[in-house]
């Protein structure tokens, strides 16, 4: 076991953990925070993005020791004062969901995108939703709330 | 899938790095961002006993320049790489195809020393490194040896690293006024070259004065397309003379078969994209 402290939205945990123990079995199983899913478990479908230290991680491609010392931003860590996130509001108002899965790791990589690039293109968005699989919608009202979330006019 | 059971440690130097891998012979695997290693612990295909991380060793990550030489740290991410002004300005190449790596999330851990080590003949970086004619320097108990990257890849998964030893650092010499292309042919944005080809040009006057090309994933290691680059030599910059001499590219490959391709569907790929990323390296159309 190893020893390990980690800052996930805002509250430090202390633990002892396997080393084989992966960051999303650590969000979910151990803090009890299921806002991040397992999709794919291949590193494919990105499902499990979470923030690490300022940048979109894959948390099924991530050990939790190697998060030790390290701050987490899930999803659950992104509405502020009871406010959603821009985001969560965009995804919502645009529809660019269907059953949801995919929902908190799209946003946590359009966020990820709109810290580095404010403005995206729709070209830019597909881009940076690469790894970020979808399997309801066809990704065009992802792309719409990604846009509409950046402040941009988008065609209804 | 939940990896199997490994001890864990994570070393503060290389040195100590170095200490323990060679304590632990042939059982321990280094993890540095983990972007190859975890799947294949998840899927079970590694079992190591020992998992050695030297993702936080100071010193290992950042471009220097050393005289004509980029220095690359091994623990460099894609991500840094790809935004890095002296990786842009002397090797712009190995940005380019790090841009195709994967996707955001797994190059924001994934380093090139580790997509090196691991030496997928898939992945876009070891064929970079054939055509760049990168140096590869290792540490390990009997100190630092520099390894050239024709010889650093040595079969499927495969290198010259020996397993007391880590991988410090990617030397890379400057290239001025050369152009450069990464053609890769995959089925979906993120996934696996089924070919992908390097290509670096130095044009003379209309003419091709030398041109080295990578291939990645058309053996069991990366390759060099050394019959095109022979005809190349010289050859027109132009597109028929581009495209007679893509068509050996395939000369003394051996690509596997798997339900992204055949073997003969994989060599006419490798002509393809020659053809197209010298003709883009080369500035023509």
């Amino acid at each position: 076991m190893t020893r390990i402290s980690v800052k996930v939205d805002g509250t430090t945990y202390e633990d002892e953990v396997e080393p084989r123990l992966l960051l999303v079995h650590y969000l979910r199983d151990r803090l009890g925070l299921t806002g991040t899913p397992v999709g794919c478990d291949t590193s494919n479908c990105g499902a499990c993005t979470v923030d690490l230290d300022g940048e979109t991680v894959k948390s099924c491609s991530v050990l939790a020791v190697q998060a030790d010392g390290s701050a987490v931003t899930t999803i659950q860590g992104l509405a502020q004062g009871g406010e959603w996130h821009p985001l969560q509001k965009a995804f919502h108002e645009r529809h660019a969901l269907q059953c949801g899965y995919c929902t908190p790791g799209m946003i946590m990589a359009a966020r990820d995108l709109l810290r580095e690039n404010p403005v995206p293109t729709p070209d830019e968005v597909r881009h940076a939703l690469e790894g970020n699989l979808c399997r309801c919608t066809g990704y065009q009202n992802i792309v719409r709330a990604v846009l509409a979330a950046s402040g941009q006019e988008v065609a209804s | 899938m939940i990896p199997p059971a490994f001890e864990y440690a994570r070393p503060t130097s290389v040195d100590e790095a170095v200490r323990t891998l060679a304590e632990a012979g042939d059982e321990a695997k280094v993890l540095a961002g983990g972007q190859s290693l975890l799947p294949l612990l998840r899927l079970r295909l590694a079992f190591p006993e020992l998992v050695v991380d030297v993702g936080r060793i100071p010193g290992l990550s950042g471009v220097r320049e050393d005289g004509d030489t980029l220095v690359i740290g091994a623990l460099t991410t894609h991500h840094d790489v790809i935004r890095d002004p002296l990786v842009g300005r002397y090797t712009g190449l190995l940005a380019a195809a790090t841009r195709t790596v994967a996707d955001p999330a797994v190059r924001h851990r994934g380093t090139l020393g580790g997509s090196l080590a691991h030496a997928d003949p898939a992945g876009d970086l070891p064929a970079v490194a054939l055509a760049l004619d990168a140096e590869l320097v290792a540490v390990g108990p009997q100190g630092r040896r520099t390894i050239a990257a024709r010889e650093f890849f040595v079969d499927y998964l495969q290198t010259a690293l020996r397993p007391d030893e880590l991988l410090v650092e990617v030397r890379v010499p400057k290239r001025y006024g050369w152009g450069f292309h990464y053609e890769k042919f995959n089925r979906v944005a993120q996934a696996w070259a089924v070919v992908g080809v390097a290509a670096l040009v130095r044009r003379d006057n209309g003419h091709i004065a030398e041109a080295r090309i990578g291939l990645t994933n058309m053996g069991a290691t990366p390759l060099r397309a050394a019959a095109s680059e022979a005809a190349l030599a010289g050859a027109p910059a132009a597109a028929d003379a581009v495209a007679r001499a893509a068509a050996s590219a395939a000369e003394g490959t051996r690509p596997s078969s798997d339900p992204s391709g055949t073997p003969e569907y994989r060599a006419h790929l490798a002509r393809v994209l020659t053809r197209r990323a010298v003709l883009a390296a080369a500035g023509g159309e």
